[in-house]
Parts: C-alpha cells; sequence; structure tokens
C-alpha cells in the first residue's frame, strides 16, 4: 500500500513544525495538514517573542513560524495548508479527509491542533466583534488609538496585550476575576510601571453596552456583587484557551480539563499510533518552547512506534519484537501486540 | 497555487469609491495591515477565490496606508472582508476563515 504514509501530523505552530522537522529527518517524510488560515498558529497573533532560546535579541512570532516551518521543508516533510475535517484513527491505518472529501492515509498520526481563544459568553460578544470585541491586539490595537479600551484576563497574555496595546490606546484597564494575577513577574512588573494601564481587580464582565460598537461593559465586583459600568470603546478578550479536540472527541481519552490525555512524559495517547503535543496536551505551561520540545517528543514516539510496528510485519517472532520494543517503551510493546 | 495574475488587485483612499462602489460586479474587500497574522493567512485564500471566481472582483486595501476607507467603514478589526455591491454595503465578515466557509458566505455572490 504505497499511498499509506508513515505519519501525518495535524496542525502547525511550535509543536506540529518541530514534530515535522523532526520525523523529517528520521526519514519518515511526513505530511502536514497546516490549516487552511491556522497555519503558523497562535504564535501568528504575537510580535516580539522574547524567551525563545537563541534568540537573545527576541523575535517576531510570525518569523519565528516560518524559520521553523523552513527548516521542516528544508528535511522533506510535506506541508499542505488545508484543514482535516475528519479522523479515522482507531485502525492500524489511520485515514483523514479533507473538506471536499480528498482522503489520506498513514500508519500513525500526530496531533498539534492546539488550542482556540476561549470566549467570555455573553450574548452581545459575537455580535460586536469586529465591532469593538477583539481577539487579537496585534491586529485590531491600531484601530484604537486615543481611546478608552479593556483588557479582560490576568495571565501573561493579557498583560502582554495589555502593555502592547498602551502604544495606541489612552488609558487600559485590566479587568481581573481575582485580586492577584497568574502572569509572570516580568510581564506584571512592566505592566504595573505602565502609567496608561489601569486596574479593575475582582471584577468580572456581565454585559457588553452598545448596539453597533461597544461603549461600555458592565462589570460585577466578585466579592461584593456590586456592579458598575466602565465606559471604553474596545474591549480585548485575553482569559485563556481551549484545546481543540473536535477531530477526537468520543475517540481519544480527555483529563478533566479537555485536553488530550497522554501516558506519562510521552507524547501517546489512548489509541496507539495516535500521538499529540502542543497546546492540545499542555494546560499547564503553553509556551513556544515548551510546545516545541512536546512535537519532538511525538515524533519520537511516532519513529519508535513505526519501527517496532514494521518488526511485527516483517515477521520477527513476537517475542522478539516484545522485548527489542521493551527497550524503547513498554508501551510500544504492547502496541505491536495488539497490531500483529 | 492560485494564478497570481487575478491575485486581489490593492485600492486606496483615492481608488476606493472607482473601483469599489462604482464597479458593476460585486467587490470583495479585505481589509488587512501588515503587521496582522490572520490577514497573511488568510491572503492566499482570497486569491484562490479570487481566481475561481472572475463574477466577483476581489480587492485588499491596506488600512494602514489608507485610513479614510478603514474609519469610514468602521473597521476595528482585521481581517474584515466587506462585500459591496452596487455602492452598498451588502456583508461584512470579521476574521481569518477557511475558505468552505468563506465560499458559503459568499454564495450569495458566486456563480
Amino acid at each position: 500500500m504505497s499511498d499509506v504514509r508513515n505519519v501525518i501530523i495535524i496542525g502547525s505552530g511550535p509543536a506540529g513544525y518541530t514534530a515535522a522537522l523532526y520525523a523529517a529527518r528520521a526519514n519518515l517524510n511526513p505530511l502536514v495538514f497546516e490549516g487552511s488560515v491556522t497555519s503558523g498558529g497562535a504564535l501568528m497573533n504575537t510580535t516580539e517573542v522574547e524567551n525563545f532560546p537563541g534568540f537573545p535579541d527576541g523575535i517576531q512570532g510570525p518569523e519565528l513560524m516560518d524559520k521553523i516551518r523552513s527548516q521542516a521543508e528544508k528535511f522533506g516533510a510535506e506541508l499542505i495548508p488545508d484543514d482535516v475535517t475528519e479522523l479515522h484513527a482507531t485502525g492500524d491505518i489511520k485515514e483523514v479527509k479533507l473538506h471536499d472529501g480528498t482522503t489520506y492515509r498513514a500508519r500513525s498520526v500526530i496531533l498539534a491542533t492546539g488550542s482556540a481563544y476561549r470566549e467570555l459568553g455573553l450574548p452581545k460578544e459575537k455580535v460586536l466583534s469586529g465591532h469593538g470585541v477583539s481577539w487579537c491586539a496585534t491586529c485590531d490595537g491600531f484601530f484604537f488609538r486615543e481611546q478608552d479600551i479593556a483588557v479582560i484576563g490576568g495571565g501573561d497574555s493579557a498583560l502582554e496585550e495589555a502593555t502592547f496595546l498602551t502604544r495606541f490606546a489612552r488609558s487600559v484597564t485590566v479587568v481581573h476575576r481575582r485580586d492577584s494575577l497568574r502572569a509572570s513577574k516580568i510581564m506584571q512588573d512592566r505592566a504595573q510601571a505602565n502609567p496608561k494601564i489601569r486596574w479593575a481587580w475582582n471584577s468580572e464582565v456581565v454585559d457588553i453596552h452598545g448596539d453597533a460598537k461597544v461603549s461600555g461593559i458592565r462589570l460585577r465586583d466578585t466579592v461584593t456583587g456590586e456592579e458598575r459600568d466602565l465606559d471604553i470603546t474596545g474591549l480585548f478578550v485575553a482569559i485563556g484557551h481551549d484545546p481543540r479536540t473536535e477531530l477526537i472527541k468520543g475517540v481519544l481519552e480527555l483529563d478533566d480539563a479537555g485536553y488530550i490525555k497522554t501516558e506519562g512524559r510521552s507524547s501517546r495517547t489512548s489509541v496507539p499510533g495516535v500521538f499529540a503535543c502542543g497546546d492540545v496536551v499542555d494546560h499547564e505551561y503553553q509556551q513556544a518552547i515548551t510546545a516545541a520540545a512536546s512535537g519532538t517528543t511525538a515524533a519520537i514516539d511516532a519513529e519508535r512506534f513505526l519501527a517496532a510496528v514494521e518488526d511485527v510485519t516483517n515477521g520477527l517472532d513476537e517475542g522478539a519484537v516484545a522485548s527489542a520494543a521493551k527497550e524503547r517503551t513498554e508501551t510500544v510493546a504492547n502496541w505491536s501486540a495488539v497490531t500483529h | 497555487m492560485a494564478d497570481t495574475t487575478s491575485a486581489p488587485k490593492a485600492v486606496t483612499d483615492e481608488t476606493f469609491d472607482a473601483e469599489v462602489l462604482k464597479s458593476d460586479k460585486p467587490v470583495l474587500v479585505d481589509f488587512w495591515a501588515p503587521w496582522c497574522g490572520p490577514c497573511l493567512q488568510v491572503a492566499p485564500v482570497l486569491a484562490e477565490i479570487a481566481a475561481q471566481h472572475p463574477e466577483i472582483t476581489v480587492v485588499k486595501i491596506n488600512t494602514d496606508e489608507n485610513p479614510k476607507v478603514a474609519a469610514s467603514a468602521g473597521i476595528t478589526s482585521i481581517p474584515t472582508l466587506n462585500v459591496y455591491q452596487n455602492g452598498e454595503l451588502v456583508k461584512s465578515l470579521i476574521g481569518a476563515k477557511p475558505k468552505p466557509i468563506l465560499l458559503r458566505e459568499l454564495a450569495d455572490f458566486l456563480n
């Protein structure tokens, strides 16, 4: 079956591209579905990345993604800028379908589908999206020159956005549900030293005002329950992300928070031959470098899995396969027995 | 890859009226800027639609260099994809969306 690939990678942030780089260097000829409008992943919406090792002067998020992508391509990764709409993951041969019905097959799949912005869940949020409600400070900050705006959230992304937005806005109010921040110390210090940044502690947004465009928000104090209005024309939502697991709902085991469950420090999911890496498995760290590292893990896990499967199909006896595979990992040995 | 000869033409504050509002055909305007990641991500999809659907004119306007049109259109988020027909705004799509979704949203203007 010559049309069966070794490995298909779904997703293309630092995790997907790094998995592609490693798989390509292992001569696995990986096929990568980058996403039609999501290629490069979440870093495409950032500006300066200051904490990726090897770039002491910082690097722009999109440029970093372009570099890792080129590196993967250089070693033979095949990159397709399209979306996977269906995945059949449980058989020995995995099937991936695109919206036009085109089907691709592989012995293993690496999921690096990342995460999607979490919404506030307010009725007017969608209607006013693009009319004052924004999910991308780097894209839209420019349109809020000399205006009073708000950022919702208390993590690194929220403070980074707030700090970035002070380049344009007259004032930026950070609205956070608690009285302390999750963000890293350096981001906190930077934001707290910024004279344009104001703080609305213990506050949650309960309503967005405005019909054709945002004119304000209604805040509720999470301690006293008191409500008040804040007049703003722009609202940037940075309250975190949810893992993108639509493709494998009901097929792979998820953890309590909805992320794909992997075994120990590996990238192995509950289905043999399916590996997961990046933000879709990680609710703890979510950094470009940790995503890249987990992409590496996934490529190596896939490589070992494929080697174990090949041993079985080459007719080595199961005992020999099992013991050889045990040196790699115990679970792969179990899988090779399963695939036999 | 998309035929680059039908890649979306750039319009400006000066040419918007003639090229968009006075066009005989419906015009899809891509409001974008070079610093906007999702704008760059959706650009190849728009080039494909332009190449495959001559019944709609696809143009792009750099909102950084052409603030007048962006301001009068009330743009506060990019990419915004606006469709104008007979000088009127008839459709507005916010954000980078995959091609099948764009084609569905634009179905009224496509053959």
